[in-house]
């Protein structure tokens, strides 16, 4: 039973909000959508859920044209980043209400509300009212209703960005756990590519209406296609510099180079693209081919177990991230070795140079 | 700018508190120094906005001083605290150009216009607004607003503090990054004494020179974010900063050492003896995976492994207890018979959720 996007875009106007997208979603795995606000998210899965007509191409779920059908007639629950709940109802009520409507024996609707009262941790509140809640408990029942029914398709829109963050930790940990046994797709939006990582599964980068790359979450995260993918999956952002090849060497500016690594050795001279992530720029040298640059420090961030520093290095603000705390002064100069070996090639026109 | 003197403030909602729950602040004394960088964190009901409003006037400590240096101000209305707030959502005048939006607090003070114009000018070049003076608020983005809001809370010179409520909840994270490091920036250049409240540990320790954390009305430890990092003073510190927060194992003390599961576990404050309930606390960061081939360690088992990027967040268990570990790019994670050793000088021993002793602390 999979969740196929077959050339579906979206226009609204004179405005394109979706390109044509082919997309495969299977049950077993979470299925993220990585991008930032406004890179088209909702909208897909508002087409995926029906709720949206495509302006052209077809939905089909387990083998079946769907896109004609009302949201309605599908198996479907959606839980938004702004949750709603019934005020004059109970936790417990509001947890039960779709089991309540699907008829389900009443034995069965208590113990499927208290386990899902318990995953959220709800259990102690189940008798109050939404209005007597803290904002993310009132999310949490929000999501209990949501995941309480046996959807087929279960479409989640950063259903964690409201909540504290130790909360947001926890559940991350446990919403996987929650499908685990379950026969459904799951489709889960988010800006963060930390979560989309910790989430595991298949990640899909979207940017500016555009799925960039759909794969395992691990191998999209690692083996970009694109600038623009890899990019969409860095946070801090990825820093990237224009190279040029000649011969056998590499520079970077005026001061940097080295030598030409395998992937680019048949490749003509001339300019390219080079990315690296924060984690791998760093005060202390690390890795097989550490290559330093000097750089004005802008910002230095502590965070308790990791320092990330900003500085300036002709022209370009280059971000590095190390581990343990070190109190750079802002405004003087900081070397920062990248280990060129962990590095990303891109051409001209954006496209990875793969090895 | 000032000192900020918090002297045993106390607040209770509730006309007459009587068990030590119905205190909303339970006791707090706390200096803010003049200039300098702090960050409220807490859990949601923590007692943090409650101190904010007792800060800025809105209301009054049911016991305790507020002093603006040596100046007591418990008693004074919000708007002769001279206090400059920014809040989760943008507050800002539709219909009035940016710079208008920015004049307004300066211009409501009856600045002088010369005046009003050199200090926005300089604001915008800050906060990067420089372009857009001359347009209305009206149509810009949540972030837009957002940074006219923290440039209206920067704008005055005059001010005591500068209070910031959560104010990058709005912001997508690619731009978050931004305002924080701008804000870190700014704090720098503008030299106000600022207090920032959240709930996002990122936030409050990029931002901040000295974090205080609050649980349940009372502050739990005050210090720099090394500190909350490397020797949290209770275990819910441990638990709050760090992500995943630190391991909490039940021990038990036999001849100075701490003993988890019938394993002797080194740790940084040995202790004979010790009352209450006993654990040790040690974070994901500060446990390796041991030689396989040697019989050192704790041996566990691996249960899930997640990948984070730059590291991995591996659970193992022990018994009844799961005990996360971070793992490096390039560390091997072993299949079976996975020992773990944990940093000595990084474990420690907490009673009733307290540290023991100065934590073997240098």
């Amino acid at each position: 039973m999979s969740l196929d996007l077959k050339g579906v875009s979206k226009q609204v106007g004179g405005e394109i909000h979706i390109y044509p997208t082919d997309l495969t979603l299977e049950p077993g795995a979470f299925n993220i959508l990585l991008g930032t606000t406004g890179a088209g998210k909702t909208t897909l899965m508002q087409i995926m859920a029906g709720l949206e007509r495509p302006t052209t191409g077809e939905v089909w779920f387990g083998g079946l044209d769907v896109t004609e059908m009302a949201v309605q007639k599908r198996t479907v629950s959606m839980v938004h980043q702004q949750f709603i709940n019934y005020p004059n109802m109970s936790v417990f009520e509001n947890i039960a209400s779709p089991l309540r409507v699907a008829r389900l024996p009443k034995a069965e609707i208590v113990a499927r509300v208290e386990r899902m009262a318990e995953l959220l941790k709800l259990t102690p509140l189940l008798g109050r009212r939404p209005s007597e809640l803290s904002g993310g408990q009132q999310q949490r029942c929000a999501m209990a209703r949501a995941l309480v029914k046996d959807a087929s398709l279960v479409l989640l829109d950063e259903p964690l960005a409201n909540l504290d963050f130790k909360l947001r930790e926890e559940l991350r940990d446990e919403l996987p756990r929650l499908f685990a046994d379950r026969d459904c797709v799951v489709v889960y939006a988010t800006t963060e590519p930390v979560e989309a990582l910790l989430l595991g599964g298949n990640t899909a980068t979207l940017h500016q209406g555009r799925v960039v790359q759909f794969g395992s979450t691990g191998e999209v995260y690692r083996q970009p296609r694109t600038l623009t993918s890899a990019q969409v999956f860095s946070e801090p952002p990825m820093n990237t510099a224009p190279i040029t090849k000649q011969g056998r060497t590499i520079r970077l500016g005026e001061s940097a180079e080295w030598t030409v690594p395998p992937p680019l050795q048949g490749l003509a001279d001339g300019a390219y693209v080079f990315g690296i992530r924060p984690h791998h720029v760093t005060l202390a040298p690390s890795g097989a081919y550490p290559v330093a640059i000097d750089g004005m420090v802008l910002v230095t961030e502590l965070s308790g177990s990791e320092s990330v520093i900003h500085v300036r290095h002709q022209d370009e603000t280059w971000v590095s991230q190390s581990h343990g705390v070190h109190a750079v002064r802002v405004g003087t100069v900081a070397r920062l070795h990248m280990d060129v070996a962990r590095g990303l090639y891109f051409d001209p026109a954006g496209d990875r140079i793969a090895a | 700018m000032a000192k900020i003197t918090l002297a045993e403030l106390r607040h209770a909602y509730e006309p007459n508190p009587g068990s030590e729950a119905d205190w909303a602040l339970k006791s707090l004394d706390v200096i803010w120094d003049d200039g300098g960088a702090y960050a409220l964190l807490g859990p949601s009901g923590c007692g943090k906005t409650t101190l904010l409003n007792i800060v800025s006037g809105l209301l009054r400590p049911t016991q305790g001083r507020v002093l603006f240096d040596d100046r007591d101000v418990t008693d004074l209305p919000p708007d002769q605290r001279h206090i400059a707030q920014v809040f989760q959502f943008p507050v800002i005048y539709d219909t009035m150009t940016v710079h208008d939006n920015l004049a307004f607090p300066l211009r409501n003070r009856g600045v002088d216009e010369a005046r009003v114009k050199a200090r926005v000018r300089e604001i915008a070049d800050m906060l990067e607004l420089t372009d857009m003076l001359g347009r209305r608020a009206r149509g810009l983005t949540a972030d837009g607003k957002q940074k006219i809001s923290l440039g209206r809370g920067l704008v005055r010179e005059d001010v005591n503090i500068v209070m910031f409520d959560e104010p990058l909840t709005v912001i997508d994270p690619h731009l978050k990054w931004q305002l924080r490091s701008k804000l870190k920036e700014l704090h720098h250049r503008v030299g106000l004494t600022m207090v920032y409240v959240t709930h996002d540990q990122t936030e409050a320790l990029t931002f901040a020179d000295k974090v205080m954390v609050m649980n349940e009305g009372q502050t739990v430890q005050i210090g720099t974010p090394v500190d909350l990092f490397e020797c949290p003073q209770h275990t819910f510190v441990g638990h709050f900063i760090g992500s995943p927060g630190m391991n909490v194992l039940p021990c038990a003390l036999d001849g100075g050492r701490a003993v988890v599961d019938g394993h002797a576990v080194p740790i940084a404050n040995p202790m004979e003896a010790a009352e209450g309930r006993l654990e040790v606390g040690v974070r994901p960061e500060f446990i390796a995976f041991a030689d396989p081939a040697s019989s050192e360690g704790v041996p566990v088992e691996v249960i899930k492994v997640s990948d984070a990027g730059r590291y991995r967040v591996v659970d193992t268990r022990l018994n009844g207890h799961v005990i996360k570990v971070l793992a490096g790019e390039d560390v091997a994670i072993p299949a079976d018979g996975a020992r773990l050793a944990f940093d000595p000088a990084k474990t420690r021993l907490y009673a009733d959720g307290w540290l023991v002793g100065q934590g073997g602390a240098a």
